[in-house]
């Protein structure tokens, strides 16, 4: 059960869409599975032909459960599994793993010990309890606790709890970006007009390659920049909520296909069919409230990310410059970061990195 | 095409974008996107159905004619008897 999210604890599958004796390639989608926020189709990463099916449908399962064996291409057909010991043997088991069995309801005559002689560890009882389905919680949800806000209050609270964030904001004159996209819209149908959305994505994935250690994970006390650049998109569900799926490889895209891209992103989304990696593997978010009338954004950065930029909307405001005051489209742009991962120096140039490629839209 | 018809020619793209939108009671003179919780995504593909089902066009220019339900009825008549 893939880790969809960094709230995510656990899944159930809903259907799968192999079974043994298929032929698999890496990024098939194989089974589809329900989470707190959507139904997503899962992904494999793996090659070669599906052996056995372990969870079935209807199962909820935590995050890490294996759920299918697949044996890869180039590896030898399954070994039979060694005879199960005569139940008339005595069990082998420590005192501690005897303890803990009994209390998490573990059956130890289902385990495997891998203590010395097949002996039955405290660590044996741990993983079979952490791989038990997790039984339906018996209390009744109240209004607040429907599972798209439990899901988003575990999120916000880890991130609060875990990321010493630090804010910054900037300005940026929007009047070439706007100017350029309206002659551009100009030249296209309506079905492949440009919204000021894609630009600020634009931007942003052209900023992070200056600014690379934006761009990653906080994970086991050091900082993993990605090479890709996945911008997670912050996208409202009408039945309420909200869901960050990526655009994979952003940073490879032009602005019509980021248009295109996010498009069938927010549709999808909407509609409930979104892919694993796309819930799992964002490496940035960007949060656009601007469409809302909000003028700044404080958001909080979605773990294990290390930063999150917010748009406010676009609007007229006095500005000043070469010495002359004028009526501008002004946008406030927002950073949180990690301070573990950067601070405030390589934040602000990551700003004015964006502010940058903002007002020559044409390099976009 | 009667009034009515691209009245109810408009309900059905909105019906589609805002399925839970109660239309019927949608005030003539409200900003619709306010009223139906209707983002830029969702605003951009409410006119493709207006040039589609429709025939009109709406450059980014004349957007502010249209956000609402009169100005966009208005609007798709004029248009139409333009072309």
């Amino acid at each position: 059960m893939p880790s969809l999210g960094a709230d995510m604890e656990a899944g159930k599958l809903t259907t799968w869409k192999i079974k043994p004796g298929d032929r698999v390639k890496r990024g098939d989608i194989v089974a589809e599975v329900e989470t707190e926020k959507a139904d997503i189709d899962v992904e494999i990463f793996a090659t070669g032909i599906v052996q056995e099916l372990l969870v079935q449908p209807g199962e909820k399962v935590p995050v890490g459960t294996v759920l299918a064996t697949i044996r890869e291409d180039g590896e030898a057909a399954a070994a039979p599994p060694p005879p199960a010991a005569p139940a008339s043997e005595r069990m082998r088991i420590s005192p501690i793993a005897k303890k803990l069995a009994a209390e998490l309801s573990v059956d130890i005559t289902t385990l495997h010990g891998t203590g010395s002689g097949g002996a039955i560890t405290r660590e044996d009882v741990e993983r079979a309890a952490a791989a038990k389905p997790i039984e339906k919680p018996a209390a009744a949800p109240s209004d607040f606790q429907t599972g798209m806000r439990r899901a988003i209050a575990a999120a916000m609270a880890r991130s609060n709890r875990e990321i010493p964030h630090y804010y910054l904001e900037t300005e940026i004159d929007m009047h070439r970006a706007l100017e350029w996209l309206q002659a551009e819209n100009l030249k296209r149908t309506i079905k492949d007009r440009l919204l000021p959305a894609v630009l600020l994505i634009r931007a942003v994935t052209c900023a992070l390659k200056d600014i690379p250690e934006l761009n990653g994970y906080w994970i086991n006390d050091h900082l993993e920049i990605r090479k890709s650049v996945n911008v997670g998109f912050a996208i409202s569900l009408r039945q309420g909520g909200l869901i960050t799926p990526a655009i994979l490889n952003a940073d490879e895209k032009n602005v019509d296909q980021l248009m295109a891209a996010l498009s069938d992103l927010v549709a999808r989304a909407r509609e409930g069919h979104l892919r694993s990696s796309e819930i799992s593997e964002g490496t940035i978010t960007i949060t656009n409230l601007g469409d809302l009338g909000v003028e700044t954004v404080y958001g909080v950065i979605y773990p294990p990310q290390v930063g999150l930029v917010g748009f406010g909307r676009i609007q007229e405001r006095p500005w000043a410059s070469n010495g002359m005051l004028g009526v501008r489209p002004v946008l406030t742009a927002t950073l949180a970061g990690d301070h573990r991962a950067t601070d405030g120096r390589r934040g602000a140039q990551f700003l004015q990195a964006l502010d940058r490629y903002l007002q020559e839209p044409e390099k976009l | 095409m009667t009034e009515a018809e691209i009245r109810n020619q408009i309900f059905d793209i909105l019906h589609r974008i805002a399925p839970e939108g109660d239309l019927d009671r949608l005030d003539p003179n409200e900003n619709l996107r306010e009223a139906l919780d209707i983002d830029s995504f969702d605003f951009l593909n409410v006119l493709v159905g207006i040039h589609e089902k429709l025939g009109v066009n709406v450059p980014e220019a004349d957007y502010r004619q249209v956000l609402t339900l009169r100005g966009m009825m208005e609007y798709v008549n004029k248009h139409r008897k333009n072309s």
